[in-house]
């Protein structure tokens, strides 16, 4: 039987339709990126050069915005990657007094509007006089990623055998040397997959960003910063490369996984 | 019988991070909200004097922008899931071995900066842009036409933006559900119209409920949108409260806006998540 209640193609064209709205900006970000623009706004087409490559790094300000960018998201994917892999550790291993206060707290920081975390640590900052710019950006982005480095690696604990680790003690491995080597190994794929979710989370931040940043620019905040007064095409050769990275990323990515599958 | 050190460990586990989320996500939540019952200005200092008024001049001052980014947050909400779960739908039940490839594709738009996504929509929309200036130009549309600066830019800005975190849940509920349950209906009878109505719709429930709750708090408290797509009557609470701090600098008046859009939005979740439970919810966040 044929798997589902509709026949026909109707829901395929329709499922392609809504994939291609998804990817319209997408399209427009990179094509605008080889406009031959001679204006500050980089919104009609105006013909076609690779020009923007070769000038990529001459707006200064935005060359370190993005160097900013990149490293936030490194320091925020080993910080939260390490505290956040800990917390899934406890979770899904341990049963202990104050885990479901912890979930909780865990769970209002996922479903918290960003606008309020931002405002909240804003709030915090200028009652203490605490200066504002690239240590308070770390110190949010690890903040909102912690939980979802910590849900990531307490799946992946929960379904591992508690026997490997047993195993290991009885054939007199010490509790560091049973970590080292059976345990860490058995959950490094959700230590990784929870890490390059705190970095994806981190580089693309906005919101947060905005409330703690102070004088400190990131890569979306020096785009938010020049909307008004028209966007160079650098920014779209940047994004362009950005995604490309990504695209290499995930689909390497998904052919691992198929290989370990087949 | 189990060590006082064995009993510690999972304390030792949780400690640095417990303490980060505890210092900045905790805290400050309680700092906002004795900042919103401050009185003062920037100038000369602000003290703690248990003023309600920030909540009520704010309430009133800003009743539209409250109203209005509840309703866009909604409305964007309603279309995500129309637009969704035909698309979360086919992929589960059609999408066959490559249901990762089609899942890939819808998260695609998360490998660019939202920022930079939302300023795409508005070259494409852009009164004389790539799409209206030809169809203008072909007399196909009135020549004082535009969509900018209205809601429908920032209604659908808002459906765009967060369009995955809706199909993404819906997807999961769908997955699980057991193709031979579809069978065993059509074996009893039932036409396809009351499979889908009595069996598919209900066990996809919970996936719509997340999603719901991963995209109404993004949209209704967003501020990105407005500003790029929209104009001076789409404000949402969003721009009021970014407003306030980081430019006016009213503090006391931006943290009881901030805090009273906190507490609506989680009186909201919470309902959610006793409804569903708050692993289930988790679990389907996490992905």
């Amino acid at each position: 039987m044929n798997r589902g209640l509709f026949r026909g193609r109707g829901l395929q064209i329709y499922t392609w339709l809504v994939i291609a709205w998804l990817v319209v900006p997408i399209a427009v970000m990179i094509l605008f990126g080889f406009n031959d623009t001679r204006g500050r706004f980089n919104t009609t087409w105006q013909g076609f050069t690779f020009k923007w490559y070769g000038q990529l790094f001459e707006i200064g300000d935005l060359t370190q915005a993005l160097v900013n960018s990149l490293l936030i998201a490194v320091l925020t994917m080993v910080i939260a990657g390490v505290l956040g892999s800990l917390i899934g550790l406890a979770l899904g291993r341990y049963r202990f007094r104050g885990a479901a206060l912890l979930t909780l707290v865990m769970f209002a920081a996922i479903s918290c509007a960003e606008i309020v975390m931002g405002a909240s640590l804003h709030s915090l900052f200028i009652t203490l006089g605490v200066p504002e710019g690239f240590p308070t950006i770390v110190v949010a982005h690890v903040m909102f990623s912690i939980s979802f480095v910590a849900v990531t690696v307490r799946a992946r604990v929960m379904t591992l055998d508690t026997s490997l680790e047993e195993a290991a003690r009885d054939l007199g491995a010490n509790t560091w040397e049973t970590f080292r080597l059976v345990t860490l190994p058995m959950i490094f794929p959700g230590v990784l997959a929870g890490s390059m979710l705190a970095f994806a989370l981190s580089i693309d931040d906005f919101v947060i960003t905005n409330f703690t940043a102070g004088s400190t620019v990131t890569f979306p905040l020096w785009i938010w910063g020049v909307t008004r007064v028209g966007i160079p095409p650098q920014v779209n050769v940047m994004g362009t490369l950005i995604f490309a990275g990504g695209l290499l990323i995930a689909v390497g990515n998904i052919i691992a996984a198929r290989r370990r599958r087949a | 019988m189990r060590t006082l050190r064995a009993r510690l460990t999972p304390y030792a586990l949780i400690f640095p991070g417990g303490l980060w989320l505890a210092i900045f996500f905790v805290v400050p939540t309680v700092v906002m909200l004795s900042l919103s019952l401050q009185s003062g200005n920037v100038v000369d200092g602000f003290a703690f004097t248990f003023n309600w008024h920030s909540y009520v001049d704010g309430v009133t001052t800003y009743h539209d922008q409250i109203v209005r980014s509840l309703l866009y947050g909604l409305a964007a909400t309603v279309i995500q899931i129309v637009i969704g779960f035909p698309v979360a739908y086919w992929i589960a039940f059609k999408g066959a071995n490559r249901k990762s490839v089609y899942l890939f594709l819808v998260l695609l738009p998360f490998l660019v900066s939202f920022v930079l996504r939302t300023i795409s929509w508005q070259y494409l929309l852009s009164d004389n842009g790539i799409l209206l200036g030809p169809l203008r130009d072909a007399g196909l549309l009135p020549q004082d036409f535009r969509i900018l600066a209205t809601p429908a830019a920032v209604i659908g800005g808002l459906s765009y933006n967060f369009l995955p975190f809706m199909i993404l849940p819906m997807y999961v509920a769908l997955e699980r559900i057991d193709p031979r349950l579809l069978e065993a209906a059509q074996d009893l009878y039932a036409s396809r119209v009351q499979t889908f109505l009595r069996v598919v719709l209900p066990l996809s429930l919970p996936g719509v409920f997340a999603g719901v709750l991963m995209t109404f708090v993004p949209a209704s408290s967003d501020y990105v949108n407005a500003s790029v797509l929209g104009g001076t009557n789409t404000t949402m609470i969003g721009n009021v409260i970014q407003n306030q701090y980081l430019i006016n600098q009213d503090y006391p008046i931006a943290a009881a806006m901030s805090f009273t859009l906190m507490a609506v939005l989680l009186v909201g979740i919470f309902a959610y998540a006793r409804a569903l439970g708050t692993e289930d919810v988790l679990e389907v966040a996490a992905r």
